[in-house]
């Protein structure tokens, strides 16, 4: 039986990656995603972890390392944050069409300028389209689980994408939670070892990332795209398996007091957590609301994200960036176009908070909420509010 | 000098044909010599005539030409494989004999 126990979120994280056989990791720190590859380092450098450790000069060169290693059908993983992540991303779009099933913790973190190091989600949703599957966590549990989730989903034969998964900057990766670590002749069970079907070989040669004329580079486009939408089955069944391995079952939406609620908020990541507890303290005061947490960024979720609101007047997303001068934030906005065509549909309300770390108290989310039903009834002035800025 | 036939040349399969439901994991190349299979005729906009009667087989337009797609025929004339001359007009430049013009490709 695995022993649950505190450990630092970003520790939990690089054991996951141990328990999961990782072969090859390469990785450039950056906060807060740092002691999460140090703890890595230190695994393969102490010998228990037989892996090969690449230590590169850039995050570009991390991406470019862990392609190269996907090629060859090397079990691989990285992890960054912030401007890493932006540093990678034209290796992103080569990782997911070249269909690499890496596994990448993003600890989520602002952009600058100016530098914040602290939390929000202004890098993952400028790699939204990267063509990678996407999952955000709430806590270290979950962390752990969707790192050895990650590499199952990821090389599953119907699907062969590289995995990210987003636990926020701080308010996961540095703090210190009861975690189960799995035993290792479990996740041996749940996570087979990996054989790429097509990888890197002399004696059996291909050709990776040659030219795509224009009369193949649509098809192969549509195709990609395909693979990633039929990939949430995937994903879905493979949450499932592992429930029953591990006793613990996620869902691409998570709903949260939601029973005869006519509003409902809409989380990401950690942040869910003290939105729970702002649930909580409303439905106690006699309030119907109730709270959906968004684990499936990509692919995403359209059915269960419709079946979840079908029955309720108010739905309030809460966004951790901008997109500046568009329509508020992303994610609003995408559940805005899920519902567009939808007969019966609720008012759909934009906040954007959170960022760089700016902390959202409990009372704070009884307060967007209450805010969120007000402008349903009244209206606002604008596509999207900003939560606690000052004047 | 051993010459390419252009009448022994078998049609290729073209690879950009290719629906997107059969195209190989990762867009990958498996067989070597894949660009055989390549219709990189599709990407001109002038193609060569060629005049018999001014043409000398002089062979300068097959040593020319950069994509290699000229071939001898059974009469001993030397003529393009449409399905892959780019159209670049390099044989109708070098032609001694103003045997080649090049002609918008009307479609």
């Amino acid at each position: 039986m695995a022993k649950r126990e505190g450990l630092e979120v970003s520790v939990a994280v690089g054991d996951a990656a141990m328990l999961s056989d990782v072969d090859v990791v390469s990785a450039y720190p950056i906060t807060p995603q740092t002691h999460i590859v140090e703890h890595l380092a230190e695994l393969v450098a102490n010998g228990e972890l037989n892996a090969a450790y690449i230590p590169v000069e850039s995050e570009h060169s991390a991406m470019s390392a862990c392609v190269g290693a996907s090629a060859v059908g090397a079990r691989t993983f990285t992890a960054t944050a912030a401007q890493g992540l932006e540093l990678m991303h034209e290796v992103l779009y080569v990782a997911s069409a070249m269909r690499y099933p890496m596994v990448m913790t993003v600890a989520n973190r602002a952009l600058s300028a100016p530098i914040s190091i602290w939390g929000d989600h202004s890098d993952v949703m400028a790699v939204r389209d990267t063509g990678w599957i996407q999952i955000f966590v709430e806590n270290g549990q979950e962390a752990v689980d969707n790192v050895i989730c990650g590499f199952r989903i990821g090389e599953d034969k119907r699907v062969l994408l590289p995995v990210m998964v987003h636990l926020d900057g701080f308010a996961l990766t540095h703090v210190i939670e009861p975690i189960e670590l799995p035993e290792k002749k479990d996740v041996d069970r749940f996570l087979p070892p990996f054989k790429y079907p097509l990888p890197l070989d002399p004696e059996k040669p291909v050709t990776m990332g040659s030219l795509g004329s224009p009369f193949i580079y649509t098809e192969v486009k549509w195709a990609q795209e395909i693979n990633l939408e039929k990939a949430k089955d995937v994903v879905l069944e493979i949450w499932q398996e592992f429930g029953k391995a591990f006793g613990r079952t996620y869902s691409p939406i998570e709903q949260y007091q939601t029973d005869g609620a006519k509003v409902l908020l809409l989380t990401m990541g950690s942040y869910s957590e003290t939105a729970m507890v702002a649930i909580d303290k409303m439905r106690g005061d006699g309030k119907e609301v109730g709270l959906l947490k968004l684990r499936l960024w990509r692919p995403f979720p359209y059915e269960e994200l419709r079946e979840a609101v079908k029955d309720i007047d108010v739905l309030i997303v809460l966004d951790r960036a901008v997109s500046f001068g568009g329509p508020g934030g992303p994610v609003c906005s995408e559940i805005k176009s899920a519902l567009y065509a939808e007969k019966k549909r609720p008012q759909v309300i934009g906040f954007v908070g959170g960022l760089g770390g700016r902390d959202i108290s409990m009372a704070g989310f009884e307060e967007m909420i209450e805010r969120g039903i007000e402008i349903a009834r009244t209206g606002s002035e604008r596509e999207f509010e900003i939560y606690g800025v000052r004047e | 000098m051993k010459m390419a036939k252009a009448e022994t040349k078998k049609k290729p399969r073209a690879k950009g044909e290719l629906g997107w439901k059969e195209i190989e994991l990762g867009c990958f190349i498996t067989e070597p010599g894949n660009s055989d299979e390549v219709r990189t005729g599709d990407w001109k906009s002038r193609r060569p005539e060629l005049d018999f009667n001014k043409c000398t087989k002089c062979t300068l337009c097959y040593f020319f030409c950069p994509e290699g797609c000229i071939a001898k025929n059974k009469d001993g004339y030397f003529e393009p494989d449409l399905f892959y001359c780019k159209g670049c007009g390099i044989c109708a430049t070098e032609c001694p004999k103003d045997a080649i013009t090049m002609v918008e490709e009307a479609k």
